[in-house]
């Protein structure tokens, strides 16, 4: 990909507004449209198209497998402590109206953190797609 | 903090759920072994619970998040799903406790951490699947299972899983798709997803093409996932090719499962007389129930793989179960809990007995297993019962099961039926004496004298199952209790 001097460019310099575009749709998914699978794939798609122009293994070194995989574990873990939280704030499982002293503000808590669990995992799994994919001739 | 016990059933799906990551982070094979036996051990307990609960108090029903239904979801445990999870959390367990010999010699050293990872997030679908009152939830978790349980199929040694698993999930995602769109014809018509509210609703629409559509795409959806003849092409491959331990799990559990919703839709949400008397479900069902009891077990003679042998006998005796329910009395819903439940022990311990046998011969053909009867007695012991349990023979289980099958049918007036089912045990007969015959009265073929009793490890959860497979003969009141109560509940369609 040495000669493609266009492609490089401009996927650098898209590469942090994807990101920045992702952490939008992540965190402003409680106001609006968007929340962690959306946010999550968008995520991913500035890894993806880094793989892409830069190649699989400088996306490697971005983006260790052994950190993605954990990664994926790591959101579902994030959703379900939030779960557990609530059943020892002494709410239902889930229950976020149980993590604060405000039921208002708890729910606003447990689904910005359900979402940021939910995102964290699509785009770990989207970008472990991607590296089995791209990596199958081995 | 608060009472755990109210909180019975969402513990009861959230614990192995969170298992499964934990094993994924754990790393090595130990380690997530641990994690996974300690969920599916907890899962046992809280299913236990849950089923003494529901005998002594009645229905259980809770709000996830809090929210009432029929908004949020609810999980409701009944004794009819309440048996179905003390059956797949304890078949869990029992398997895993099999399974670590079994999964060090089955699957490369660097996956082994995702077999268990993928393990109980099987676990965590068929417990959610049974646990919940919520339609579009079954269909989450009918996806989460056969998700984990294609990627745990396709873990099998030889080339061909990866086939056997493609297949699978090519006629899972098939039966699923057919069941969702079941599920949303009902919510374009109801409005709701709680199965209560969608039974309310569902009352005064009956006379509905489109219900009568949603009714067809969700029987057939569920058939397939049942392997209900002639839907079962996916089941002998599937059950032949997986590892050893996952044999036995998902023969003993994911069909059963898939029959539980079965019942669940038809008696609960639409309500028999919409099912038998509008529509001719009796006549749909037990069509091919008896085909797949014949097809099945003739089938299965033939086969020169005993594990194949074992997934065609398991068609035929999906077989016996649908054509319980086809029934449709009380004497035939109890007959098919309990073989739901008894037939899972006799599966369990037989896939069991094969994973011993795999470990030390490394195949199941028949042929190999010639002279084994001396070489590995105990083994042979638990498969001697297990197959005596699948004839129904007096004093195992599957006496049990067949002794209600039979009442069922009398009860009906159908007694061609009776005929049917002991000329169909006779075909068992033939394919059991073949195993007998090679085990015990054959030499050992060359290169396989050697071959000695399997570990401990793997011995001991397999002789247990085979023990159940007596206990169960002998002390039914659980089982017998439980479905009879189930039966009256899911006949007045309550929860």
């Amino acid at each position: 990909m040495r000669h493609h001097r266009v492609l490089r460019i401009v996927s650098k310099l898209l590469i942090p507004f994807i990101v920045l575009f992702a952490l939008y749709v992540q965190f402003h998914g409680d106001f609006g449209p968007g929340g962690g699978f959306q946010a999550g794939v968008i995520f991913a798609s500035a890894f993806i198209l880094y793989g892409l122009i830069f190649g699989l293994e400088n996306a490697r070194k971005v983006a260790p497998p052994a950190v993605v995989t954990r990664l994926v574990a790591a959101g579902v873990l994030i959703f379900a402590g939030t779960g557990y939280a609530g059943l020892f704030g002494g709410g239902n499982f889930l229950d976020y109206g149980a993590l604060r002293a405000d039921p208002v503000a708890g729910q606003h808590l447990g689904i910005m953190v359900i979402e940021f669990g939910v995102g964290t995992t699509v785009a770990a799994t989207m970008i472990t797609i991607f590296f089995l994919f791209a990596g199958r001739e081995r | 903090m608060a009472d755990l016990s109210v909180h019975l059933p969402a513990l009861q799906v959230v614990v192995p759920l969170v298992a499964a990551p934990l094993c994924l982070l754990a790393g090595r094979a130990g380690l997530a072994w641990i994690i996974a036996f300690a969920a599916s051990a907890a899962a046992t307990a809280t299913a236990a619970a849950l089923a003494y609960i529901t005998i002594h108090n009645g229905t259980i029903s809770y709000h996830m998040g809090g929210w009432p239904p029929p908004w949020g979801i609810e999980y409701v445990v009944d004794t009819a799903n309440a048996v179905i999870l003390l059956l797949v959390s304890a078949i869990a367990t029992v398997v895993l406790a099999f399974s670590p010999a079994s999964v060090a010699k089955e699957i490369r050293p660097g996956s082994q951490h995702l077999f268990y990872c993928m393990f109980v997030l099987c676990l965590t679908g068929l417990l959610g699947i049974a646990v919940t009152g919520d339609a579009f939830n079954v269909f989450v978790f009918l996806e989460i299972s056969s998700l984990s349980s294609y990627a745990l199929i396709a873990m099998g040694g030889q080339r061909k899983a990866l086939t056997a698993a493609f297949q699978y999930l090519i006629m899972g995602t098939i039966g699923a798709t057919f069941f969702l769109i079941g599920v949303g014809l009902l919510y374009i018509m109801t409005g709701t997803l709680n199965m209560a509210d969608m039974q309310a609703r569902i009352a005064g629409i009956q006379d509905s093409r489109t219900v009568v559509a949603a009714f067809a795409f969700i029987t057939v959806g569920l058939a397939l996932k049942a392997a209900l003849f002639p839907l079962h092409l996916w089941l002998p491959n599937a059950y032949a090719f997986a590892p050893s331990a996952v044999s036995a799990f998902i023969a003993a559990t994911a069909t059963k499962v898939s029959l539980y919703v079965l019942l669940r839709f038809t008696f609960t949400i639409f309500g028999a007389k919409f099912a038998f008397l509008n529509l001719p479900l009796n006549w749909v069902l037990l069509v091919p129930a008896v085909i797949a009891m014949f097809a099945g077990s003739l089938s299965a003679i033939f086969q020169r793989d005993v594990k194949r042998m074992l997934a065609y006998s398991s068609v035929a005796q999906i077989g016996y179960i649908t054509l319980a329910i086809s029934l449709a009395s009380s004497a035939g819903l109890s007959a098919a809990l309990i073989h739901i439940f008894n037939h899972g022990l006799m599966k369990a311990a037989l896939f069991c007995a094969m994973g011993c046998i795999f470990y030390r011969i490394g195949t199941t053909r028949i042929d190999d297993m010639a002279g084994l009867g001396r070489q590995m007695p105990w083994t042979m012991t638990a498969i001697v019962i297990g197959g005596l349990s699948l004839l129904g023979v007096p004093l195992t289980a599957g006496f049990i099961s067949k002794w209600y099958l039979v009442q069922a049918a009398l009860q009906a007036d159908l007694w061609w039926l009776v005929i049917l089912i002991a000329l169909s045990s006779m075909l068992a007969l033939v394919y059991i004496w073949r195993l007998v015959e090679a085990m015990y009265f054959k030499a050992p073929p060359p290169g396989l004298e050697g071959a000695r009793e399997a570990p401990l490890s793997m011995l001991l959860p397999t002789l247990f199952l085979a023990g159940a497979n007596i206990y169960f003969g002998l002390d039914t009141r659980l089982p017998v209790a439980m479905a009879e109560n189930a039966a009256t509940l899911l006949l007045r369609g309550q929860m």
